[in-house]
C-alpha cells in the first residue's frame, strides 16, 4: 500500500538527480571507456620479430556464421618467408558489411593471429572501402592496427586488441586463468592476462578500465563495488586529478 | 471607469510623446517575451536532462543556449505541408489562435513598479486595462479555440481525438481558474493586475498566498498547469496515445507558432501566479539612488523562474493523469473546493462570526459531497456495462471458444 507522503518521492528523486552527474557523455566528442572484451574491428597479429602470425589454414573462414572471412594460403618463399612454418595468408579479407562481430574466428584461429580491436565507429560510404584486404587488416611496424580515414579511434581502442581471448581458461580448466597460453606480440611482447571467472585482474597490465565507476553515483547502494562506496572514490578522484597535473615523464 | 483611472500616463490629454510610449512599451514587451520564450526553452530542456542524469543541448552557444534558435531556422527552412483532408483556412488560422491570446497575456502582467522618465509616469507594464485579469481569462478562453480548431482542422482522428480532450479539459478547469480568481479579486475590490500588486506590496505578510490561505494558490497552479496543458495533465498532447496531439499534422513555421505559444503560456502564467499570490514585483529594495526601478523587475523575474522550475520539475515527477482522471479532479475536487473557499473568504470579509459561519457550513456541505460521490462512484461501477479491467475475467474461455470451432472445422 502506498503512503501519502509517496506522492513526493518522485519531487524528491528529481531533486537529487540534479545534483548527480550526467550518465551520458558528449558523444562524439566524449567516448566512453570500453569494456575489456568489446568486439570490434579485426587485427591480423604479427610476432615480435614482424613475422606474421596467419598460416592461412582458414579455420576462421569456415568457422564464420556469416561468411564474411575469405583467406587463401600459400606456401611460404624459401628466401624470404612471411609466417614461420610452412604457409602463410596470402589473401585476407573481411567483408564488414556482413560481419556481426561474434568472435568465433578468433577462438578458432590456432595461432592467435585474428583478433579484435576495440572499435566499432567505422563508417565507410561505398562498398569496396567495407571490404578490408590483408594490407588494411594487419598491424604496423609498431604493432598498431593501421588508422583508416573513415575509422574514429580514440585512446584505448587499438591497445589491447582480443582482450577477452586471453582472460578465458582453455577447454573450461579453471586453472589455466591467469596462465599465458599465447605467443608475443610486435611492439607488446606478451600481453597480459585479462580478469576470468576467479575475479582476480590486474587492471594496471592489461590497462583495462572498469566503466562501473562511471556509474558508480548512479547505482544503488548494495550494487556498488566496495572501493565506489564512502569516501573512496572522492580520494581517486582527487589522486587521478594530482597524477594529471604533474608534468610528463616524472612517473 | 475609464482608462485614466488606472494608468497615469493616459490621465492628460493624449500627444504624440505618449502614443510613442505605448508603442515602445509593445515593443519590448513582445521583445521581451519573445527573449524569454527562447531562454524558457532552453531551461526547460537543460533542467529536465539534468533531472534525467542527462546532458541535454550543448552544441550551440554556451551551455547549448541557442539551441531554441537553431530549431528555430530548422523548423524555418521544412515544408510547409497542408494535409488534403485539412479545412485549409481553418487549418492556417489555428496557430495564431494560439499565438495571439498568450502574447496579449502577457502584456496584462505588472513587470516592476512605476517609472518617471521626463514627467511621464510609466508602469512597467504593457498594458493595464481597468479589466485587469480578465483579460487573461478571455485570452486563455480564446486560445483553446486555437487548439480545438486545429484538432478539428487537421482531418485526422488523432488530431480530432485530442481537440475533444483539449476543450473539455480547458473549458472545465477555467471554472475553478476563475473562481480562484474571484477570491483574489474580493480581497483587493480590484481587477487591475496593477492593483493586485499594489495591494500585495506591503511584505510577505500581505501577500494573498497567506491573506487567504494556502488553497486558492494550490487550486490556481493545479488548474493552470491543466489549462496550459503541461505535465502530468498533457493528456492532449499524450505522445503515447495521440501521437503528438492536437499538433500532428501540423509542420514547418506553423508547428513553431504551437510550440512558441505553449512555452509563452507558461511564462505568461508564471509570471501571473506570482503577480496574483506572491506580490508580483514586491520585494526588499535597497536604498540604492538612480537603481530603484531595477530591483522590482528581478524580483519578479526570480519569482517568475521559480514557477517556470515547477512546471519543469511537475513534468520530470509526476506520471500523467488518466482522461477520467483529470475530470474528475477538475469537476469533483477543484470546483467545489473553490467554490467553498470563495464562500468563506466572502464570510470572512463581513466579520470574524459568518467567516466561522460559512467554514462550517463548507465543512458540512464537503462531507455530503464527498460521501454523495462514494455513493454515486459505487453506484457507477455496479451498473457499468463493461467491468474495470482489474475485475474482468481472464479471456481464456473466450479465446478457447473462438478456437475451438477453427479446430473442429480442421479436422473434417
Amino acid at each position: 500500500m502506498a503512503k501519502w507522503s509517496d506522492f513526493f518521492g518522485g519531487f524528491r528523486l528529481t531533486l537529487q538527480h540534479l545534483a548527480r552527474p550526467a550518465v551520458t557523455s558528449s558523444y562524439p566528442k566524449v567516448k566512453r571507456a570500453k569494456q575489456p572484451r568489446q568486439h570490434g574491428r579485426h587485427v591480423l597479429n604479427r610476432y615480435e620479430d614482424g613475422m606474421e602470425k596467419c598460416i592461412g589454414c582458414e579455420l576462421c573462414a569456415g568457422v564464420c556464421p556469416v561468411g564474411c572471412i575469405r583467406v587463401r594460403g600459400l606456401d611460404n618463399p624459401v628466401d624470404h618467408p612471411v609466417s614461420p612454418g610452412e604457409r602463410y595468408g596470402f589473401v585476407y579479407e573481411i567483408n564488414y558489411l556482413r560481419c556481426i562481430h561474434c568472435d568465433l574466428c578468433v577462438e578458432a584461429c590456432p595461432t592467435q593471429a585474428i583478433t579484435e580491436s576495440k572499435l566499432f565507429e567505422f563508417s565507410f560510404t561505398n562498398r569496396a572501402d567495407a571490404i578490408y584486404t590483408k594490407a588494411e587488416l594487419l598491424v604496423d611496424d609498431q604493432g598498431f592496427p593501421q588508422r583508416l580515414p573513415w575509422e574514429d579511434w580514440r585512446s584505448g581502442e587499438a591497445e589491447m586488441t582480443g582482450g577477452w581471448m586471453r582472460a578465458t581458461s582453455p577447454s573450461g580448466d579453471a586453472d589455466f586463468e591467469g596462465i599465458t597460453q599465447w605467443s608475443g606480440d610486435l611492439g607488446f611482447g606478451v600481453r597480459a592476462a585479462e580478469g576470468g571467472q576467479s575475479g582476480q585482474r590486474d587492471d594496471e597490465a592489461t590497462g583495462s578500465k572498469s566503466i562501473r565507476h562511471e556509474f558508480a553515483p548512479h547505482l544503488s547502494s548494495q550494487d556498488k563495488l566496495a572501493e565506489d562506496r564512502g569516501l573512496a572514490p572522492v580520494l581517486r578522484k582527487l589522486q587521478e586529478q594530482s597524477e594529471r597535473l604533474k608534468p610528463k615523464g616524472t612517473k | 471607469m475609464n482608462l485614466a483611472t488606472v494608468d497615469p500616463l493616459l490621465s492628460n490629454a493624449t500627444t504624440w510623446i505618449i502614443i510613442l510610449i505605448v508603442l515602445i512599451k509593445v515593443v519590448v514587451g513582445f521583445g521581451v517575451i519573445m527573449t524569454s520564450v527562447i531562454l524558457m526553452i532552453w531551461f526547460e530542456r537543460k533542467a529536465i536532462s539534468d533531472m534525467q542524469s542527462r546532458i541535454g543541448p550543448e552544441r550551440w552557444g554556451p551551455f547549448g543556449i541557442l539551441q531554441t534558435l537553431a530549431d528555430g531556422i530548422k523548423l524555418f527552412f521544412k515544408e510547409d505541408i497542408v494535409p488534403t483532408e485539412a479545412d485549409r483556412f481553418v487549418f492556417k488560422l489555428a496557430p495564431y489562435l494560439a499565438l495571439v491570446p498568450a502574447i496579449i497575456t502577457f502584456g496584462i502582467v505588472p513587470l516592476g513598479g512605476t517609472v518617471t522618465i521626463a514627467g511621464y509616469p510609466i508602469q512597467l507594464q504593457v498594458a493595464n486595462p481597468p479589466m485587469g485579469i480578465l483579460v487573461m481569462l478571455a485570452m486563455s478562453g480564446i486560445s483553446v479555440y486555437g487548439v480545438m480548431l486545429a484538432g478539428w482542422a487537421s482531418g485526422s482522428k488523432y488530431p480530432l481525438m485530442s481537440s475533444v480532450r483539449a476543450s473539455a479539459q480547458m473549458i472545465s478547469y477555467e471554472a475553478a481558474l476563475g473562481l480562484t480568481i474571484v477570491t483574489v479579486v474580493l480581497i483587493t475590490g480590484s481587477l487591475s493586475t496593477h492593483d493586485i500588486v499594489t495591494a500585495q506590496s506591503q511584505g510577505v505578510w500581505h501577500w494573498n498566498l497567506i491573506r487567504l490561505g494556502l488553497v486558492p494558490f494550490a487550486i490556481y497552479l493545479i488548474a493552470i498547469t491543466a489549462e496550459l496543458n503541461r505535465p502530468p495533465f498533457d493528456v492532449v498532447e499524450a505522445e503515447s496515445e495521440l501521437v503528438g496531439g492536437f499538433h500532428t499534422e501540423y509542420s514547418s513555421l506553423r508547428f513553431a507558432l504551437f510550440f512558441l505559444s505553449e512555452f509563452m503560456n507558461t511564462i505568461t502564467q508564471s509570471a501571473i501566479i506570482v503577480t496574483l499570490f506572491f506580490g508580483g514585483p514586491a520585494g526588499y529594495v535597497p536604498n540604492i539612488p538612480h537603481l530603484h526601478w531595477v530591483f522590482p523587475i528581478m524580483w519578479m523575474v526570480g519569482k517568475t523562474v521559480f514557477f517556470a522550475f515547477c512546471y519543469i520539475w511537475f513534468r520530470a515527477a509526476l506520471p500523467r493523469f488518466r482522461y477520467d482522471q483529470v475530470m474528475d479532479l477538475g469537476w469533483k475536487r477543484l470546483i467545489p473546493l473553490s467554490l467553498g473557499w470563495l464562500l468563506v473568504v466572502a464570510g470572512f470579509m463581513i466579520n470574524r462570526a459568518w467567516g466561522i459561519g460559512t467554514l462550517g457550513v463548507v465543512i458540512l456541505a464537503g462531507v455530503v459531497l464527498a460521501r454523495s460521490f462514494t455513493i454515486g462512484g459505487e453506484r457507477a461501477t455496479k451498473s457499468a456495462i463493461l467491468p474495470t479491467v482489474a475485475q474482468r475475467p481472464w479471456p481464456g474461455a473466450i479465446i478457447h471458444s473462438m478456437m475451438e470451432p477453427k479446430l473442429e472445422a480442421e479436422e473434417e
